[in-house]
């Protein structure tokens, strides 16, 4: 197990590896079909994401006693994003993203080419995510909808693989082409 | 029927939070197929420990709480217009409650309805019987899982696949490789072939009342469907996708009387986080037996 911690560096994040298990603690912000699409349209980021984390997820969060509870924050799929991504990650230096279901050529790109990881939360562990997230810091964008607002959370802990790195090397293209050649022994 | 949505609220809860039986024994038993140390063994802990927590907290075991499919089986005279009033009313308790997340947009505006009603949610399935007992089943069907079903129509080049059960073996493996770890793996396939295009798709989320050791009693398919299981985890995809043993838990499959000119085979993916739940009601409308 590796522990990914703040500040998330080029270093650290180069030095990751397809395959690898991650514990992740410090910032992240959520981000999903909206958000992507406003930034990828030029509109202004209301937090500075340079060597950031992107966080593919529509939490359900909640005031209690005047406190923001997270009830649920599992990943949401990550490829509704990939005419974004890329472009994201190189204009604003975002270091890592969080999400489910893998992502294609043009993220795997950038994230070579500026040193960014494609961390793989476990889809549906809705629960056991929501119980990584320690501190609920602030809301932006929220007139998009609360699932669809940036979210700072802190995490502490938050499990996943990184199944794309920051050498060109992806998880999902492997066992894709894996899983095509096993079928040709089976049909 | 007295109590009627008390008790629908309370199956929406038990649904969302806790998988049947049958379901998180395979996942056990599953998980130890996976190798030490592996990926896929990373996410089978990670799913277990999860089932464990939602149960514990009543709270969803996933925050996409689906498509809300109801089953029920009915005698003659039930009235059908007063159940569907109940299970309306219990939807929407159960969202303001939080079992259920705001999960239904209108197609048109793109508003959501904010207590997961509208047309078409809940969707209900009325069946009439000559017993005197209500059987009530529920399943939640998240769109990650939903968005990797496929309906395909035989013959079809591109596969190979013809008209007859190796067709239909092809097929179904053919949409294990597109669904990847995409559907949040690993999965159970319901499959109906034949049928029309809609009455295929219908059929096959039928199957997925069936419980995970149930064994078709129609040879032919009972042997397709085990050999469905044990091929496609030859294919390596695994958990989540990252690489393993256990592609899918489970495959179920029925069949229902084609036109000649159609061969439909309509496959529903259901991921790892299958909530299906049921109970029977008697005729005073206690429940006397939980399914599952
Ligand atoms: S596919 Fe299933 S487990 Fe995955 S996010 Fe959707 S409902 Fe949850």
């Amino acid at each position: 197990m590796i522990q990914l911690i703040e500040p998330y560096t080029e270093d650290k994040i180069r030095a990751l590896k397809m395959g690898d298990m991650v514990h992740l603690s410090g910032l992240v912000y959520t981000g999903r079909d909206a958000v992507h699409k406003f930034l990828h349209e030029g509109g202004k980021p209301p937090v500075d994401l340079q060597n950031q984390i992107i966080y593919h997820c529509g939490p359900v969060v909640i005031k209690e006693k005047g406190k923001w509870v997270v009830k649920a924050a599992g990943p949401t799929t990550s490829i509704r994003e990939e005419p974004y991504q890329g472009h994201l990650i190189e204009k604003f230096t975002i270091r890592a993203v969080i999400g489910k279901g893998g992502m294609g050529p043009k993220t795997l790109e950038a994230c070579k080419k500026v040193g960014c990881v494609y961390l793989h939360a476990i889809g549906g562990a809705a629960q056991v995510l929501a119980e990584c997230v320690t501190d609920v810091l602030g809301v932006s964008l929220e007139e998009f909808g609360s699932p669809e607002a940036i979210w700072a959370f802190r995490v502490k802990n938050f499990p996943a693989v990184v199944t794309m790195d920051a050498h060109g090397n992806s998880l999902h293209a492997a066992v894709l082409e894996l899983s095509r050649e096993r079928l040709k022994l089976l049909v | 029927m007295r109590n009627l949505k008390p008790n629908l609220l309370e199956l929406v809860r038990r649904t969302s939070a806790e998988l049947p039986d049958d379901v998180v024994n395979t996942i056990v038993s599953a998980a130890t197929q996976e190798q030490e140390g592996s990926n896929a063994q990373y996410a089978m802990n990670i799913i277990q420990s999860n089932i464990d927590m939602a149960k514990l907290k009543s709270a969803p075991l996933c925050q996409d709480t689906g498509s809300i499919l109801f089953f029920v089986r009915a005698p003659r005279g039930f009235d059908q217009l007063a159940f569907e009033k109940a299970a309306r009313e219990a939807v929407a308790v159960a969202t303001a409650k939080g079992y259920l997340r705001q999960n239904s947009v209108d197609s048109l505006t793109g508003k959501n309805t904010g207590n997961n009603l509208g047309p078409g949610s809940p969707a209900i399935h009325f069946h009439q019987h000559r017993g005197t007992r209500v059987d009530v089943r529920l399943i939640l069907k998240g769109g990650g899982c939903e968005n990797v079903g496929a309906q395909y129509s035989l013959p079809d080049v591109r596969l190979n696949a013809n008209r007859d059960l190796d067709g239909v073996r092809k097929v179904i493996l053919d949409a294990v490789i597109q669904a990847q770890g995409k559907g949040c793996g690993p999965g159970i396939l319901g499959v109906c072939v034949g049928g029309d295009r809609a009455t295929g798709y219908v059929h096959s989320k039928e199957q997925l009342l069936r419980t995970m050791d149930d064994v078709n009693p129609e040879p032919a398919l009972a042997a397709l469907e085990k050999d469905i299981v044990v091929s496609a985890n030859k294919l390596g995809i695994g958990p989540m996708g990252f690489g393993g043993a256990t592609t899918l838990l489970g495959c179920k499959i029925g069949a229902l009387n084609r036109l000649p000119a159609s061969y439909f085979v309509s496959i529903s993916y259901m991921c790892w986080a299958y909530r299906r739940q049921g109970f029977v009601l008697n005729d005073s409308g206690k429940i006397v037996e939980w399914l599952y």
